[in-house]
């Protein structure tokens, strides 16, 4: 294992860790005692094995998972950072359907291959995220009758 | 043969309707590479609200089967599985294709799902109402005890790390105690408004099953589909079922692994198809056409991946510890329509049981037929490029999130928790213990509390919940799946990761 994914699984490992200590933590301390019963069951296995996961990472004895590396998180990072903008400000703010358009055009346009200097790619993105917003709004509004929040432009 | 008794009604428009549309759906979405059967179902759930629960677990069980065949198309024509379950049929399957036989290889895969399909539907149409009767003898600490044991099961069985396996177990079981307590009324780790009310199940289950994929489509880049998608010459199906006559061997042995693999909570498909293609390779006199594009590599790892469809359901209707991840969506599916696996469903609810169960078996055979002739458009939408596909997921996600309670506050959890399990499972974390935990956790804490109250009143906690041949007997198989997979690991230092034991697979070819 090199030492990227040892220093990244001490990191992972330790925020699991911490997010045990916290819920065993409050387990055994919250009242009314019955009401954390079977929490504090869970929460002290949780807590054994999150810590064993953290020793043997910090000893650099983790055989599973590969980490992330430079590359893939370049890869990703725009990408989740639309999908994060998109689900916990945009979709509100501006309406479902619209943020789920601009999304889909974002990303679409990141990822897509196909060069971006030529015309005909952009004219592509557009027929398909127009295709995309109309199978959404066929299936959710008018299939399920799903009522969303208000769209900001209309 | 209570069965038979309910057989019309998949034959009813809407219901035959709905089995035509998952299962063409299903064979489309199962040859798309990335898109897994269980995100596939998991995405349909929210379709299924405004239905019967009937129609809707059709529509749900007929995805499941065809995604699984639909695999196969891909497999075959492009190299690339649909779905980990597909990994086998790549070694003959895309050789054949290569030869010129894509027509050959596709009928074969298509033939021989459905004869191992419908003798896992068989197998789950007499086990399951024995099973279920069986299951009324259980009591609070028995139905406890089997909770913890499908987290268990899963948990060490369908990770790479027993450690690590039963980890994400304990924080599924952890994030089902979230929100008010049912006997108190106290608030539980409510660190936001968004989980004031408990995580619902659903958008949970499309968070830790379709983000993971998304972000790794992300994480691919810009990259083209390079993949060479051959030529589907036409073939007489007839010739095919001759072949299949020919090769009973490889069908038995693919369809018997695929029906025990699948009673095995945990194992799933992509074991089945392997495991099947070896022992078929080793007890075949042609062994060393393995490999070449031979017909029974091919029927050995089809006919037993569909075989344990059936078979992974009997212990999720039965005793309501899914067999699979898959299995796992659908107890949501069903527990979205307040029914209850188990014999509540099969003494209060025959209707949906067992139209659900004989669509299945229909359904096999539907996706014989269609299969054969959606191949080759099913291998053109598997070119569709990720980033298509991963905005298309994404949008589905997030709509299909809030739309089971009309709640931002399910998107937000989605999201939180798909992300979190894309960064979680690069470090060894997987996500079907943690939803298995997610989805029993109630089960285990109702029975948990019924049990104490009982053992309160009559005896102590320590002698209810230990002693007695049944609590000893699941206590006992607890034991024996941790310490099993824990000494596998051990003795075979097992691969890395899942992608890892995937790259295996196709170096091997």
């Amino acid at each position: 294992m090199t030492d990227l994914p040892r220093s990244q699984h001490i990191v992972a490992s330790g925020l699991v860790a911490a997010v045990g200590l916290a819920v065993v933590t409050i387990s055994y301390t919250q009242e009314p005692t019955a009401a954390f019963l079977f929490p504090r069951i869970i929460s002290t296995v949780f807590v054994v094995l999150a810590l064993w996961t953290f020793g043997k990472a910090a000893l650099g004895r983790t055989k599973v998972g590969n980490g992330l590396d430079r590359r893939a998180m370049i890869s990703i990072l725009p990408g989740l950072a639309v999908a994060l903008i998109y689900v916990f400000w945009a979709a509100k703010a501006l309406g479902f359907y619209t943020a789920s358009t601009l999304a889909f055009f974002v990303l679409l346009s990141l990822y897509d291959p196909a060069p971006h200097g030529v015309g005909k790619t952009w004219v592509r993105r557009i027929v398909i995220t127009a295709g995309f917003l109309a199978v959404m709004y066929g299936l959710f509004a008018m299939l399920l009758k799903v009522f969303t929040p208000r769209e900001i432009f209309f | 043969m209570e069965f038979l008794a309910y057989f019309g009604d998949v034959f009813v428009p809407v219901n035959f309707g709905l089995l035509l549309l998952g299962t063409i759906g299903g064979l489309i979405l199962g040859a798309t590479p990335g898109l897994s059967p269980t995100m596939a179902v998991a995405l349909l759930i929210p379709f299924t609200f405004r239905l019967e629960p009937a129609q809707g677990l059709i529509l749900l069980g007929a995805a499941y089967t065809s995604t699984v065949a639909g695999g196969a198309v891909s497999a075959i024509l492009l190299k690339i599985p649909g779905a980990p379950a597909n990994i086998a049929t790549t070694l003959d399957g895309h050789t054949m294709a290569r030869k010129g036989q894509g027509a050959r290889a596709l009928h074969l895969s298509f033939l021989s799902s459905a004869v191992g399909g419908v003798f896992g539907v068989l197998l789950l149409i007499f086990l399951t109402p024995v099973l279920a009767q069986w299951a009324l003898a259980f009591g609070p600490s028995h139905l406890f005890w089997l909770a913890i044991l499908g987290v268990t099961v899963i948990g060490s069985l369908d990770s790479s790390s027993v450690v690590k396996g039963l980890l994400s177990g304990c924080i599924g079981l952890w994030l089902a105690t979230i929100g008010f307590d049912d006997i108190m009324g106290a608030q539980r780790f409510i660190f936001h408004p968004s989980v004031s009310g408990g995580i619902n199940v659903i958008p949970a289950l499309i968070g830790l099953f379709a983000i993971p994929q998304v972000i790794t489509m992300f994480a691919k880049g810009r990259q083209r589909l390079d993949a060479e998608v051959l030529s589907v010459e036409r073939h007489p199906v007839g010739q095919a079922v001759r072949e299949m006559g020919r090769r009973t061997r490889a069908l038995s042995i693919g369809t018997l692994t695929g029906s025990v693999i699948g009673l095995i909570p945990g194992v799933g498909g992509q074991i089945a198809g392997l495991v099947a293609y070896d022992q078929s390779k080793k007890l075949s006199p042609e062994r060393e056409k393995f490999g070449t594009g031979h017909s029974e590599g091919i029927i050995a790892a089809e006919s037993a991946n569909n075989a344990m469809v059936g078979p992974s359901l009997v212990p999720l209707l039965t005793l309501s510890i899914p067999g699979s991840p898959t299995a796992a969506v659908l107890l949501g599916g069903l527990l979205i329509h307040g029914i209850f696996p188990g014999s509540d469903l099969f003494d209060n609810h025959p209707q949906v049981a067992w139209t659900f169960i004989n669509s299945m078996l229909i359904g096999q055979i539907l996706m014989c037929l269609f299969g054969l002739y959606v191949a080759g458009l099913a291998a053109r939408v598997a070119q569709v490029p990720n980033a298509v596909m991963a905005a298309v997921v994404l949008g589905l996600a997030v709509f299909g999130s809030y739309s089971v309670q009309n709640s931002m506050g399910d998107v937000y959890v989605m999201m939180t928790l798909g992300t979190g399990m894309y960064f979680l499972e690069r470090f060894g974390f997987s996500a079907a213990p943690l939803v298995l935990g997610l989805i029993l956790g109630p089960i285990a804490e109702a029975n948990f509390i019924q049990g104490s109250m009982i053992a309160t009143a009559t005896s102590s906690v320590g002698l209810y919940f230990f002693t007695g041949a049944l609590n000893l007997l699941l206590i006992g198989l607890v034991l024996v799946s941790v310490g099993y997979s824990a000494w596998m690991e051990i003795m075979s230092r097992r691969y890395t990761t899942k992608d890892d034991a995937i790259e295996k697979e196709e170096a091997l070819s």
